[in-house]
């Protein structure tokens, strides 16, 4: 049996190589032309899904706790991502720092959402999590649905009821409309930035893992009482890897934003949440790399399978299902194992074959 | 069989506890008194006094159900107690948690072993480390100096504790994959690994051959004699108990019914009617 440390230095260097490649390859095909106008379009949305899932997987996979609201934590870095960049306009020309800096806002306030909502729930065993951050995701919907925000040359300027309710002066811009979403977003991200921002996102998540806190993290996952026992704790614990988790998913959010135009709370509802816990499942739980190949597969096959996407959500509900079904089922796990087996198996027939 | 053991020494115990002459002379590792906790009208311990030696190696024996993985739940407060105090190494530990217990000298084993099963075996003495080892998140993210140096030394160390028990050569392993005599080992190298003063084993013997259970018996005294701790141990096996143990407190229906050196609790006519007389199996040799 190898040594499990250097087979996960030897995975993170794969994942980082497959992204790395991946770009690479992408930059060519979008040089040459060789690129359909959708899939361009689908390239920051992507990165974008990818850092969610591996923001995600920290908190599923790595952590062991079920979060139903990583949307929520995604809206709150758009909305405050495109307050940030959109606040920043005059000040700074840079378009790439400004996209910077409202990408670390975005995450750092989602960041103090997930600590807030850390302090009461990550003490508690069980299924709490689940239920908190899935109320999250609805309420963060709802209230961003309700907020009007706008600045004028005296401030800034909110309110509850309507766009005229703010009465900015002549020069002044909305930013959040109410149900309208946020509005008038100048388009500040790239490609480019999100491959950025996924080096980023792997290098915390990796190191994260891989180090002493990270340890401490999987111990906790593994058994919370084993744990304490030996001078662990486990809120800290689960605080680290669940804040950062909804630190990541903020600057996701603001990525995405900053990609269109206009963006509506709407889009980071429930289904998205559980749109990116299927990359997470589908991808394997604690597998950083699987959970970037099932974010950028399932991001583009419905573009591929544009007739069937109104039950988009119905098949990756049964695709849910049936890849727990097989993770629990002993059977088929034994089935798959036995494949797997007589695969090398028959890979150490060959060799001997090619030997003599 | 007669084993030869090198005893701590023994001096005349003071307090109201009934245990014999030990080491506790000049200042007991561990004092508890009046430790008791109800689960909804259960009084699973009750009245539960004892004070244990720097050194000594004592054992708590009572039947199923006594309440024996109580008291070891409740001196790691992994139960608060409804009543009592503890205090180790004279500090009061009522304010403490789970984790300040370990952080404060206290490290346990389990009755049904709790290992991290998904870590390897070397990650898994490595969380015992963790808090010798001195570096955060960010050095950790950032790969500062400090992560180099830090994770260097809990190498080291954790490779000498596993040579110590004779399991180097399962370090890379997954802890969930070891057979159950291993993993009963690395659950206490694991706890030895936090630094305690004070080491509690739930039922270290359980499961093992007599061979093992002899082995086991090495173990717990070489801990002793190197670490110069504490040791307490649960444990069903007589001969292990009656082997090792200096003092013995017998508990039953919650309560301590005797306590004392082997030879007194193997004449104790209360103890014989209460517990080995119902278990005939376990004649102490
Ligand atoms: N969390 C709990 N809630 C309610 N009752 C409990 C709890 N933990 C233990 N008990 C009860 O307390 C009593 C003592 O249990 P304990 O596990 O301490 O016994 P034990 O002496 O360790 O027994 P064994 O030798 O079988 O391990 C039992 O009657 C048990 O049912
Ligand atoms: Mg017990």
């Amino acid at each position: 049996m190898r040594s499990l440390r250097l087979r996960s230095n030897i995975d993170n260097l794969l994942t980082y190589g497959l992204v790395i490649i991946a770009y690479i390859v992408m930059r060519i095909l979008i040089t040459s032309g060789n690129i359909s106008s959708s899939l361009q379009g689908q390239l920051v949305p992507i990165t974008a899904y990818i850092v969610m899932a591996v923001s995600l997987n920290l908190t599923v996979g790595v952590l062991g706790e079920l979060s139903l609201g990583h949307a929520g934590f995604m809206s709150v870095g758009a909305f405050s991502g495109v307050i940030t960049a959109t606040l920043l306009t005059d000040t700074i020309p840079m378009t790439w720092l400004r996209l910077a800096l409202a990408l670390l806002i975005g995450g750092l306030i989602a960041g103090i959402f997930g600590f807030l909502i850390g302090i009461p729930v990550l003490r508690l065993q069980g299924d709490y999590l689940a239920i908190v951050t899935l109320a999250f995701g609805e309420i963060i919907k709802n209230v961003m649905n309700t907020i009007y925000l706008g600045y004028d040359a005296n401030g800034i300027r909110i309110s509850m009821e309507s766009a005229n309710a703010l009465q900015l002066a002549e020069d002044g811009k909305v930013i959040l409309n109410g149900p309208m979403g946020a509005i008038g977003i100048t388009k500040l991200s790239t490609f480019n930035a999100g491959f950025v921002l996924i080096l980023i996102t792997l290098f915390i998540v990796l190191n994260l893992i891989n180090s002493r806190s990270g340890r401490a993290i999987k111990a906790v996952r593994d058994d919370k009482i084993a744990a304490e026992s030996v001078g662990i704790s486990s809120w800290r614990y689960r605080m680290m890897a669940f804040v950062t988790s909804a630190t990541l998913a903020g600057a996701a959010g603001a990525l995405y934003a900053l990609n269109y135009t206009t963006v509506v709370a709407r889009k980071f509802d429930f289904n998205t949440s559980i749109l990116v816990l299927v990359f997470v499942v589908l991808g394997g739980m604690g597998n950083i790399r699987g959970s970037i190949i099932a974010a950028t597969v399932l991001t583009v096959l419905p573009e591929v399978l544009r007739a069937f996407n109104e039950v988009r959500m119905l098949v990756y509900a049964v695709i849910l299902i049936l890849v727990m079904l097989v993770r629990n089922n002993l059977t088929l796990r034994q089935l798959f194992q036995k494949i797997g087996i007589k695969r090398r198996n028959s890979l150490a027939n060959n060799k001997e074959g090619d030997d003599s | 069989m007669n084993r030869v053991r090198k005893k701590t020494k023994m001096v005349p115990l003071p307090s109201q506890s009934i245990v014999p002459e030990r080491d506790v002379a000049q200042k007991p590792i561990l004092e508890v008194s009046r430790l008791g906790i109800n689960f909804g009208g259960l009084a699973a311990v009750e009245d539960f006094n004892i004070a244990v030696g720097p050194t000594e190696i004592s054992g708590i024996i009572g039947p199923n159900g006594a309440g024996k993985t109580t008291i070891f739940n409740l001196l790691t407060k992994v139960y608060q107690p409804t009543s009592g105090a503890i205090l180790l190494d004279g500090k009061d530990t009522a304010n403490m948690n789970t984790v300040q217990i370990n952080q404060a000298g206290i490290a346990r084993t389990f009755q049904n072993i709790r290992l991290f099963p998904s870590l390897s075996v070397e990650d898994n003495v490595k969380i015992g480390l963790h808090n010798q080892i001195g570096y955060g998140m960010f050095s950790g993210i950032f790969r500062l100096p400090r992560f180099f140096s830090g994770e260097r030394r809990a190498r080291e160390r954790a490779m000498e504790l596993l040579d110590i028990f004779d399991m180097t050569h399962l370090a890379s392993h997954r802890a969930g994959s070891l057979p159950y005599g291993a993993q009963r080992r690395l659950e206490l190298i694991r706890a030895l690994a936090t630094n305690p003063k004070l080491l509690l084993l739930d039922e270290p013997a359980a499961g093992m051959n007599p061979s093992e259970t002899e082995e086991l018996m090495n173990n717990i005294e070489k801990i002793r004699d190197r670490f110069q701790i504490a040791i307490m141990l649960i444990e069903h096996d007589m001969r292990l108990v009656m082997g090792i143990c200096e003092g013995i407190a017998v508990i039953n229906y919650g309560k301590i019914i005797a306590k004392g050196t082997p030879e007194e609790i193997q004449n104790n006519p209360l103890v014989i009617e209460a517990y080995l007389g119902k278990k005939k199996g376990y004649q102490p040799c």
